[in-house]
C-alpha cells in the first residue's frame, strides 16, 4: 500500500513513535476491523438462516490485557456492536482469543467447568527458539537475514496443512515482533480434540530441543517420510544452501563450524574436517566461498561411498533440518483452551500491527516494514478520514 | 451381573454363547460392551479381580521399563496364561469378563484411577488383539463398526510409491502390504503423530497391520465412556447399597495396587526452605537436582520446569509460604519481585489448590515426566531420557556415581530403561540396594530420607559400652 506524495505532508503530520491508550483509542475507533473480525469468529452463526446457533458467538472467550497489566478473562460478546463498544471503551493493550465454551463465558465458578466445545487449530512459531542457529540477532530482535526462517516455517506448514491434512481456511498472522501465528479455521479443524491436536503437532515435530542434548534432530530410517522428503527437496535444501549458509556465515569461523561438526556422530570424520579447515586460513577467497566450499566438502565426505555407518546416512539432512526446519511451540497447539493473541492487535513493544501474511507471497513479507501504530495515525492525520486499513497483504 | 454368596455353580451357559451374552464378543476377544448376565460368587468377585489386576500391574511394569512392542506382546501372553487362562475356554471368558467389570467398579472412582485403568486395559486389549487370528481381527473390526473399505486397486496403484516410502521410513521392507484402508486422519492419532502413515487431503492410508491402532482407539473410547457412567452409578446407588458387602472389597482392591500418589505429603513430613539445597544433595533424584541447579544458576525456570519441580517440592512437604519465598528469592533476581508477584506467584498458589478451580495438583510420576517433550530452553523431563550421553555422565559424576555402577546405568539408558537407570543411581548414591523400582520422584525422595533417618538412628542407638 503506497501513498504517493506523502513526503511533504509527513513532516507536519508525523506522529511520534509510541504505544499508549490515546493512540489505541484512535486505532480502535477508526482502523481496527471490528466487523470482519467478528464475522470471522462467528463462522456464520451471526446470520439469520435456520442453521444458526444464536448462542455460539456469546460463548467465545476473549481476554483483554489493559494498561498497567490488568488482565481481564472471560470477556464475551453477543454482537459485533457489543464487542466494538467494549474494545473502544476499555482500549485493551492486548486481545487474546480463546475457544467457544459449552456454557456462557461468565458461568465459570464452582462446578461449571469451562469446557471448550470447539477451537481453531493454532500454531505459534517464535524466532527466539532459533537463537542457537542465528548469529545476526538474538532474543526479541529480528532482521532480514533471520526472518526467512519464519518464511520457511510458513511454507512448510502451510503446504502440509493443505496437502496432507486437507485444510483450506488458514490464516497466518505476524505476531508483531518476532514470530508468526497460524489459525486453521476449517470446521473439521475446530472439532479436533486435544489428542488429535497433539498428533498433528507431533507429526510436524522434528526438532527435539532441550538444553541437554547436542543432537536435536534424529532422522532414522533409510528414507524420509514423504512429508519430510518433500519439505527437504522443495524448501529446506535450497534455503539452507542458497540463503542461510551465507546470511549466517555458518562456516566462517571455528566457533560456528564446530557447532555443525558436533552434529556428526562420527568423531573421525568430524576431526578430519576440523583439521582441514583449521589449517585453511582465509586467503584471497571471499567469505561466500568459504561457506559454500566447506559445505560441499562436508557433504562429499559424508555422502561418499565409503560411509556405510547407520548414523551417517541421514547426517546431511539432519544438519539442514537442525538449522532450518520449523520449531513449533507444542503446548500452544495441543490444548483447546489455550488463548492466542488476536490478529490486528498492536504489539506493545514494537508498535507494529499483527497483520495477516499471505502464505503464497510470504517471501515478500518484511517485518521491518510492517506499519506501526504511530505511522498509521500519521497517515490518518495526513488524509483526514483515511479509511485504508493496515498493510493487508 | 448378579453376585451371590452361595456355592452354586456359575451359569456356564451364559459364558458359552457367542455374542448374545452381553459381554459382547466377536472372535476370541470380548469387548465388554454390556455388563454380563452372569451369576458370580462373592469369593470369585475378589479373586478374579486380583488376578486381572496382576496382569494389569505386570503390564504397567513392562511399560515403565520401556519394553518394545514385540516384548510387550510376549509379556501379555505370558501374564494372561499365568493368571487368567483356565482349562475350559468358556471359563476363561467368564473370568475375563467378570474381572473386567469388577475392576471397573474399583477404578471408576477418581480421575487418576480411571486414567490408569483405561491405559492398562487398552494396552492389554491392544496386545491381545495382535495375538488373534486375521479372521478374528476382521470380525472385531466390524464389531467396532469401522466401516472402512479396503482401498480399491486403482487408487492403491496411484499411491503405492508413497506407501512404500512410508514403510521404508519406519524400517519396514519396501514391498508394500496389499491391503490398505483409507481413513480420516482424526481416527488414527498415534499413527499420525509418529509419521507411520501416508497422509493426503485429510486421509491416512493405514495398513492392515496398523489396523490395531484403529480398533484400539475405539476400544479405549468405549471404555472411557463406560467408566464415567460406572462412576455415576457407583456414587448414586451401588456404594451405599453395597456398603456391607462389595464396597469394602472394592476399596481395598484399589488401595492395594495403585500405590501412593504423593498428593498429600505423609504426616509429619515437612521440609523447610533452608533445607532445600542440603536435601537436594542427599535425597533428590537427578531430574530435580538438575532443575534446582539450573534455577540457582539462571534464577529462572520455564513453565514445564516450574510445574515438575514445584509440584515435587509440594509433595516432599514444602509449605505454600515457603514455596512462594523460595521461588521469589530466585526469580526476583532475574525479573524483579514485582514481576514475580504479578506473573508467577499466582500459578504457585494455583498448584497448591488455592486459586481457580482449586484442584490440588499431584506431583508428576516418572511415567509422566519421561513422556514430556522439553523444548528449547527447557530443563524438565527425565535426564536419563533427554540428556545426551556426555551430559548424563557428567551429571552422574557430580552425584558421586562412577566406575562400574555408572556403566551399568548407561547401559540401562541405552536400552531405554530409564526408571531402572534411576533406581541404580539411587543404589549407587546411597550404597544400598533398592527392592522396589523407582516410579515416582517423591518416592525416590522419601525412600532416601527414610534410609538416612534409619542410618542416623542406627548410629545413635549403638551401645556405648
Amino acid at each position: 500500500m503506497e501513498i504517493d506524495g506523502q513526503h511533504q505532508q509527513e513532516a507536519t503530520t508525523a506522529v511520534p513513535h509510541g504505544f499508549n491508550a490515546d493512540y489505541l483509542r484512535i486505532y480502535y475507533g477508526k482502523l481496527f476491523p471490528h466487523g470482519d473480525f467478528f464475522k470471522w469468529l462467528s463462522y456464520g452463526n451471526d446470520g439469520k438462516h435456520p442453521g444458526c446457533d444464536q448462542s455460539f458467538v456469546g460463548r467465545r472467550e476473549f481476554s483483554f490485557t489493559l494498561e498497567n497489566d490488568i488482565y481481564l478473562r472471560f470477556q464475551s460478546f453477543d454482537s459485533v456492536a457489543e464487542m466494538e463498544n467494549s474494545i473502544k471503551e476499555k482500549c485493551p493493550f492486548k486481545i487474546d482469543i480463546g475457544p467457544p465454551a459449552k456454557r456462557h463465558a461468565y458461568a465459570q465458578s464452582g462446578n461449571n467447568v469451562f469446557v471448550p466445545v470447539e477451537r481453531e487449530l493454532i500454531f505459534d512459531i517464535d524466532i527466539s527458539d532459533y537463537d542457537d542457529v542465528r548469529y545476526c540477532c538474538s532474543g526479541a530482535d529480528v532482521c532480514k537475514d533471520c526472518w526467512p526462517l519464519m518464511t520457511i516455517a510458513i511454507k512448510i506448514l502451510d503446504a502440509s496443512l493443505r496437502d496432507d491434512f486437507g485444510f483450506n481456511h488458514i490464516l497466518w498472522a505476524y505476531s508483531g515482533r518476532r514470530g508468526v501465528h497460524c489459525w486453521v479455521c476449517d470446521s473439521r479443524a475446530r472439532k479436533l480434540n486435544n489428542e488429535q491436536r497433539a498428533a498433528i503437532a507431533d507429526y510436524f515435530r522434528v526438532y527435539k530441543g532441550g538444553e541437554n542434548t547436542m543432537k536435536k534432530v534424529s532422522l532414522t530410517g533409510p528414507v524420509l517420510h514423504p512429508f519430510l522428503a518433500r519439505s527437504y527437496t522443495d524448501v529446506l535444501k535450497c534455503f539452507f544452501e542458497d540463503k542461510l549458509l551465507l546470511s549466517q556465515q555458518l562456516f566462517a569461523s571455528e566457533e560456528r563450524y564446530r557447532k555443525i561438526l558436533d552434529l556428526i556422530p562420527d568423531e573421525n570424520i568430524a576431526s578430519e574436517l576440523h583439521d582441514k579447515w583449521q589449517g585453511n586460513r582465509r586467503s584471497s577467497i571471499s567469505k561466500e566461498d568459504v561457506n559454500a566450499t566447506r559445505w560441499e566438502q562436508l557433504k562429499t565426505t559424508l555422502q561418499s561411498g565409503k560411509q556405510k555407518a547407520q548414523g551417517l546416512r541421514r547426517c546431511v539432512e539432519e544438519i539442514v533440518f537442525s538449522y532450518t526446519y520449523p520449531r513449533l511451540d507444542m503446548e500452544v497447539s495441543k490444548h483447546m483452551n489455550h488463548l492466542l493473541k488476536a490478529p490486528f492487535c498492536i504489539h506493545p513493544k514494537t508498535g507494529r500491527v499483527c497483520v495477516p501474511i499471505d502464505p503464497n507471497n510470504c517471501d515478500d513479507f518484511d517485518p521491518t516494514t510492517v506499519p506501526t501504530l504511530s505511522q498509521l495515525l500519521g497517515e490518518l492525520n495526513a488524509d483526514g478520514l483515511h479509511s485504508n486499513s493496515e498493510n493487508g497483504k | 451381573m448378579e453376585i451371590v454368596r452361595s456355592h452354586r455353580q456359575i451359569a456356564a451357559a451364559a459364558a458359552g454363547g457367542g455374542g448374545g451374552d452381553g459381554g459382547g464378543r466377536a472372535g476370541g476377544l470380548p469387548t465388554y460392551r454390556l455388563a454380563p448376565q452372569l451369576e458370580v460368587r462373592l469369593e470369585e468377585f475378589e479373586l478374579f479381580a486380583i488376578d486381572r489386576l496382576g496382569v494389569l500391574k505386570g503390564i504397567a511394569d513392562g511399560l515403565s521399563r520401556g519394553k518394545r512392542p514385540e516384548e510387550m506382546e510376549k509379556l501379555v501372553n505370558e501374564l494372561w496364561k499365568a493368571r487368567m487362562r483356565r482349562q475350559d475356554p468358556a471359563e476363561t471368558l467368564n473370568k475375563d469378563i467378570i474381572s473386567h467389570f469388577v475392576l471397573r467398579l474399583v477404578y471408576c472412582r477418581t480421575e487418576e484411577l480411571r486414567k490408569w485403568f483405561l491405559s492398562m486395559e487398552t494396552t492389554l486389549f491392544r496386545y491381545r488383539f495382535r495375538l488373534e487370528s486375521h479372521e478374528s481381527q476382521r470380525m472385531l473390526m466390524s464389531e467396532f463398526q469401522l466401516p472402512y473399505k479396503a482401498l480399491p486397486h486403482l487408487e492403491f496403484e496411484a499411491v503405492k510409491d508413497k506407501l512404500s516410502q512410508v514403510a521404508r521410513s519406519i524400517g519396514q521392507s519396501a514391498t508394500v502390504e496389499s491391503v490398505f484402508f483409507k481413513v480420516p486422519f482424526e481416527e488414527v492419532p498415534d499413527l499420525v503423530a509418529s509419521r507411520r502413515v501416508f497422509l493426503s487431503k485429510g486421509y491416512a492410508y493405514v495398513a492392515m497391520s496398523q489396523v490395531v491402532s484403529l480398533v484400539v482407539t475405539q476400544f479405549r473410547c468405549n471404555i472411557s465412556k463406560a467408566l464415567v457412567l460406572t462412576n455415576r452409578k457407583w456414587m448414586a446407588t451401588i456404594k451405599e447399597e453395597e456398603k456391607d458387602r462389595l464396597t469394602p472389597i472394592v476399596e481395598a482392591l484399589s488401595n492395594a495396587y495403585f500405590g501412593p500418589d504423593y498428593s498429600q505429603p505423609k504426616d509429619a513430613v515437612e521440609i523447610s526452605l533452608k533445607d532445600i539445597d542440603q536435601l537436594a544433595r542427599t535425597s533428590f533424584p537427578l531430574c530435580m537436582r538438575h532443575m534446582l541447579e539450573k534455577l540457582r544458576e539462571n534464577h529462572h525456570l520455564k513453565h514445564g520446569g516450574r510445574m515438575q519441580f514445584g509440584l515435587f517440592l509440594k509433595g516432599a512437604g514444602l509449605k505454600l509460604e515457603d514455596a512462594l519465598a523460595f521461588w521469589r528469592a530466585e526469580f526476583s533476581q532475574k525479573v524483579g519481585s514485582e514481576r514475580f508477584d504479578k506473573e508467577y506467584a499466582y500459578s504457585i498458589r494455583h498448584n497448591y489448590g488455592k486459586e481457580g478451580k482449586r484442584t490440588d495438583y499431584t506431583p508428576y510420576s516418572c511415567q509422566k515426566i519421561i513422556s514430556a517433550t522439553p523444548g528449547v530452553g527447557d530443563h524438565h523431563g527425565c535426564p536419563y531420557r533427554h540428556f545426551g550421553e556426555e551430559n548424563l555422565r557428567a551429571a552422574l559424576n557430580k552425584m558421586g556415581v562412577s566406575g562400574h555402577p555408572l556403566e551399568e546405568i548407561m547401559d540401562k539408558v541405552k536400552n531405554r530403561h530409564y526408571q531402572l537407570a534411576c533406581t541404580l543411581t539411587f543404589e549407587a548414591a546411597h550404597g544400598v540396594s533398592c527392592d522396589t523400582g523407582i516410579n515416582h520422584p517423591n518416592q525416590y525422595f522419601s525412600e532416601s530420607q527414610n534410609m538416612l533417618k534409619a542410618k542416623n538412628q542406627a548410629v545413635q542407638s549403638q551401645p556405648t559400652t
